[in-house]
């Protein structure tokens, strides 16, 4: 069976929000299955649930182990070693305790009336010029880059230039590797300039930039490259996947009317929504990033050697029949919420809380403030996104209901 | 029921405190796990229990008395 040819994945073009058709029969078949990404070497590739947050979760997997190798990827470019998710623990610990005090369940809760008030700004303007609005650019990016600037301290009007650097590292192939590489250093050129001008300030700003600086220079307790990777990290992380998920939530729910009708008439479900929104949309366009192996390891009664990559289905996971019962359909009152959607393990969402807080902020003003959201015009008015690491509409047309 | 967590696994996801507010928080200066209560009420053992599962670096363990 390992002496198969690989096949090659992804298995077709994403089609919009479908879930890969192929990965039922996967799961179902042969959970682990041999696979070649366009870039790097052969893998596994993981696709039920259990298997899925072993391979995540486990010590016996490792990321740190990836360092060196030709990784299998979907982009050219193999992440830098010193990032948080290059790392296992105990460095990764150092790393990502430096930050997490500012994504903290109730430290992010204290962010929330200024999410909602921005939210509350850009519904204002989209009142004003009336429908049909873009939903990605007058709402999902503005929110959550808003909000990752005002955390790190990165100034909002640069946002058109951090835009284009943090779509080419997330690009797969919708720009050239040399458009990458350039582009990818201009971020880095630029959070370099962005950390000069706190230490020239000479300390004392509240922001996240700040307390990385002083982490670095007062207590040497990460490296120059490595503040930086986490600083453009949090920057890029920060704010695109949040941005993808405001409209592929919005698109879910206009195609399943009568859950709509059930959110609109109780708003406290909103919560509950957007953890099943969270399984149930396959964000990625491929399988995460692989985790190697350190011993020889048997999932689903295949035998991982030691040095192997795995690549985690997370998409998969969260449908897998095993774990939910009628997992194709969407149930916004389902009781299991497990979902991977945020990963599982060390590297799980370093953002979750806030991602939580924006996607909750996000929906509960769009329904409570645009009676009537739809679609303007057809479906077909919607651009997806192509060769990216995340799906999603880069333009949906919408309309709502007017008073007069 | 008596809770203990692992802090040096912890990685400040902040699942227990979402799962279990009067049970789990995080500290204000690293975000690290702090149990308020190793010996929580029945009423709350869902909600522990809950918390235990979701943690995604498996920092919660439960000992059922
Ligand atoms: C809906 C929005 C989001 C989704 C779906 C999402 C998803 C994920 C997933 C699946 C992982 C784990 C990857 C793996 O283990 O292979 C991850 C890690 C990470 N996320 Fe998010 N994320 C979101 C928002 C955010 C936000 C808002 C931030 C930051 C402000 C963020 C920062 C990070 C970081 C830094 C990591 C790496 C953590 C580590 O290596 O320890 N994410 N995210
Ligand atoms: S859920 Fe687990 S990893 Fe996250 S803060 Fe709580 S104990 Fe730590």
């Amino acid at each position: 069976m390992t002496s198969a040819e690989p096949t090659t994945y992804p298995f077709g073009e994403p089609d919009r929000l479908e879930p890969d058709p192929l990965f039922a029969a996967l799961r179902a078949e042969r959970p682990l299955t041999r696979v070649r990404l366009p870039y790097g070497e052969a893998a596994w590739l993981a696709t039920r649930y259990e298997d899925v947050r072993t391979v995540l979760g486990d010590p016996r997997f490792s990321r740190a182990a990836g360092v060196g190798r030709d990784e299998p990827r979907m982009r050219p470019h193999l992440l830098p070693p010193d990032t948080i998710m290059s790392m296992d623990p105990p460095e990764h610990s150092r790393l990502r305790r430096l930050v997490t005090k500012a994504f903290t369940v109730r430290g992010v809760e204290r962010l929330r009336p200024r999410a909602q008030q921005i939210a509350d700004g850009l519904v204002d303007a989209m009142l004003a010029g009336g429908a049909p609005a873009d939903l990605v650019e007058d709402f999902a990016l503005p929110l959550p880059i808003t909000v990752i600037c005002e955390l790190l301290g990165v100034p909002y009007e640069d946002r058109t230039d951090f835009r284009l650097w943090s779509d080419a590292f997330l690009s797969t192939t919708k720009y050239t590797p040399d458009e990458v590489r350039l582009y990818v250093g201009r971020l880095r050129e630029y959070m370099a300039g962005l950390i000069a001008e706190r230490r020239a300030a000479g300390g004392g700003g509240e922001d996240l930039l700040s307390g990385l600086v002083v982490a670095r220079d007062e207590d040497d307790r990460l490296s120059e490259g490595e503040m930086l990777s986490l600083a453009e990290g949090l920057l890029v992380a920060g704010h695109e996947t949040t941005a993808s998920q405001i409209p592929n939530f919005v698109y879910v729910l206009l195609n399943h009317p009568e859950q709509l009708e059930t959110l609109r008439a109780d708003l406290s479900l909103v919560p509950r929504a957007v953890e099943e929104l969270m399984r149930f949309v396959p964000l990625g366009t491929g399988a995460g990033i692989a985790r190697y192996a350190l011993e020889d390891v048997e999932l689903s009664g295949v035998t991982v050697r030691a040095g192997e990559p795995v690549l985690p289905a997370m998409a998969s996971a969260n449908r897998d029949e095993s774990v939910y019962t009628d997992p194709d359909r969407l149930d916004l009152l389902r009781k299991e919420s497990s979902h991977v959607g945020f990963g599982h393990g060390p590297h799980h969402c370093l953002g979750a809380p806030l991602a939580r807080m924006e996607l909750q902020v996000a929906l509960d003003t769009l329904l409570r403030r645009l009676p009537g959201l739809r679609f303007a015009g057809a479906e077909e008015g919607i651009e997806w996104k192509d060769g990216l690491a995340t799906r999603g509409p880069a333009r949906m047309p919408v309309a709502w209901d007017t008073a007069d | 029921m008596e809770i203990e967590v692992d802090r040096d696994k912890c990685v400040g996801a902040g699942q227990c405190v979402l799962n279990a507010p009067d049970v789990f928080d995080q500290g204000e200066d690293d975000g690290i796990v702090e149990l308020l209560d190793a010996r929580p009420p029945r009423p709350l053992w869902t909600a522990a229990q809950e918390a235990a599962a979701a943690c995604p670096a498996a920092v919660i363990s439960l000992k059922e008395d």
